[in-house]
């Protein structure tokens, strides 16, 4: 390694790294769009990415700053009606990982979109659930990417837009046609990973440079963390070089230039 | 078959104060030009229905012209949230909004049960969410066949339903290519629907699978040449991103807000 790095772009590469050439990934705006492009332009080739906005198999040279851009159809395989990408290829099975983003998360891996405080008086209203209820419940897995926080990390979300394991961790139990559920969440400090039996979020993996006592500082709730901690290997200079030569192409295209 | 008006004279004849009204287009083909000769009229009391809200519902929601929204997700994509829709939401500026709210599955499922003619669609959906504890227009029903646990909502039958289009023939024909949304169903469900387009033409082009609106589908075809902008309409322009980064900060404040509307759309009158 010669290159150095920031704690985004190591979330970000941490974050591809999670997804296989064998995947049909449902991709979520922002940071997942990010991780499951860079994922393509360089381990995974062959990742079938999936946009809500009907396109199927797509390619995008930049990313996306709507989840319907005109690159994101120009260069999918084909797009489909809205109606029949929820009916038809995410409830009908075809999905292996959804790719989420969020506002808020719990210990449970619940999201919330919704809004901070009441519902009928919010504090702060967010833009609400999207694809994420379905796309969370219906694709066979779900990966999240998020950025480390107090504010973000919180015991019990406000609210629940988007199930994780619900408030006792048993929201999955006993029903059918439903996916595993969050498999994986990957920070800008470390990698969490569900509990196997309580489904609680235990830090698996700490970035390079990273200590408990900071990951302990940006969560609201007592974490735990795994017995056999590991230490996340760092980005390549291969990783880097595809990452920022992405976010410059799309910086200038989004710039009108 | 659909009758050619003017926008305004579209607008005018067939949106009444206190309609249902539902303007769709799935981040493309955003009928921009329609929403501002909505604003333009003064339409009053609208109940909108939209997955994706958008700007052009954070500007027909800041002019006043809306008392109820239906949608899933209220966003500025990409960029943040719509500052109007959340002023109304929160301070009941200009007025107050009532939000009925739902998921893209719910809503997607729900346009294409009002195409279809039914009263309720169902979806295996809501799982855990809280979402059925704020919207009673969620419920949950049991398979009769299988037994399984699944939600239902009430199809979505707007009075009028408005998109945007590339083009139609001279026979009131419509071709809608790219990300084609929802719009068909949407104009499908609906008792009276209005598309713009960029031209008219003699010859649709579409391939024997494109998503065509047959002209006896649809009851007023109006042209608006960029009539979509600053979304895109795939073939003639592009979306215009920095707009859409630039109306964050017009939207987040109310006086910006107010001579943004009144040199963009006011002082600009319908083709």
């Amino acid at each position: 390694m010669t290159i150095e790095f920031t704690s985004s772009e190591m979330m970000s590469i941490t974050a591809a790294r999670a997804l296989t050439n064998d995947m049909t990934c449902f991709v979520g705006i922002g940071l997942p769009s990010e991780a499951a492009n860079l994922a393509r332009l360089t381990h995974a080739p062959d990742i079938t990415l999936i946009y809500e906005s009907g396109t199927l198999q797509t390619a995008p040279d930049v990313l996306p700053l709507s989840i319907g851009d005109g690159e994101l159809c120009s260069s999918a395989l084909t797009t489909v009606s809205v109606p029949e990408m929820f009916r038809y290829w995410l409830q009908g099975g075809h999905i292996s990982v959804g790719f989420l983003g969020t506002a808020q998360i719990d210990r449970y891996a619940n999201l919330n979109t919704t809004l901070i405080g009441d519902y009928r008086n919010p504090k702060v209203r967010l833009p609400g659930g999207g694809g994420a209820p379905e796309i969370a419940t219906n694709a066979k897995e779900v990966f999240i990417t998020v950025k480390h926080s107090k504010r973000t990390f919180v015991k019990d979300v406000d609210f629940i837009t988007t199930v994780g394991f619900g408030r006792d961790g048993k929201a999955r139990d006993n029903v059918p046609n439903i996916g595993r559920g969050p498999t994986v969440v990957i920070t800008d400090l470390c990698i969490l990973k569900p509990d196997p039996e309580t489904k609680e979020l235990v830090v698996t993996s700490l970035h390079p440079g990273v200590t408990r006592e900071q990951v302990i500082e940006a969560t609201g709730w007592e974490i735990r963390f795994a017995e056999q901690l590991e230490t996340t290997p760092e980005p390549t200079d291969e990783e880097l070089t595809v990452l920022r030569e992405l976010k410059a192409r799309t910086d200038a295209h989004h710039a009108g230039n | 078959m659909a009758e050619f008006l003017s926008l305004k004279d579209a607008v005018k004849t067939l949106i009444n104060d206190g309609d249902t009204v539902a303007l769709e287009g799935f981040t493309h083909l955003i009928p921009f030009a329609a929403g501002h000769e909505i604003i333009r009229q003064g339409k009053r009391d609208l109940t909108l229905i939209r997955m994706t809200p958008d700007l052009v519902y954070d500007q027909m929601i800041g002019a006043g012209c809306a008392k109820k929204l239906i949608f899933s997700w209220g966003g500025n994509p990409g960029v943040g949230s719509l500052h109007r829709m959340r002023d109304a939401v929160q301070s009941g500026w200009p007025q107050p909004l009532e939000l009925v709210e739902h998921s893209h599955a719910a809503m997607a499922n729900a346009y294409e049960a009002g195409a279809a003619g039914l009263p309720l669609a169902v979806l295996r959906g809501y799982i855990g969410s809280d979402l059925p504890m704020v919207n009673d227009q969620i419920k949950f029903i049991e398979c009769p066949f299988t037994g399984e646990r699944l939600a239902a909502v009430p199809s979505v039958r707007p009075d009028v339903t408005v998109i945007h289009a590339q083009r139609a023939d001279r026979k009131g024909n419509v071709l809608v290519e790219g990300i084609v949304g929802v719009q068909k169903e949407a104009v499908l469900a609906a008792k009276r629907s209005i598309v713009t387009v960029e031209e008219i033409v003699d010859d649709l082009g579409a391939s024997v699978n494109a998503c065509v609106i047959p002209s006896w589908a649809i009851t007023a075809i109006a042209v608006a040449e960029r009539g979509a902008a600053p979304s895109y309409a795939l073939g003639y322009y592009e979306r215009n991103n920095a707009f859409y980064k630039e109306w964050d900060a017009i939207a987040r404040d109310r006086e910006l807000f107010q001579a943004w509307l009144q040199e963009n759309v006011f002082e600009k009158g319908a083709a």
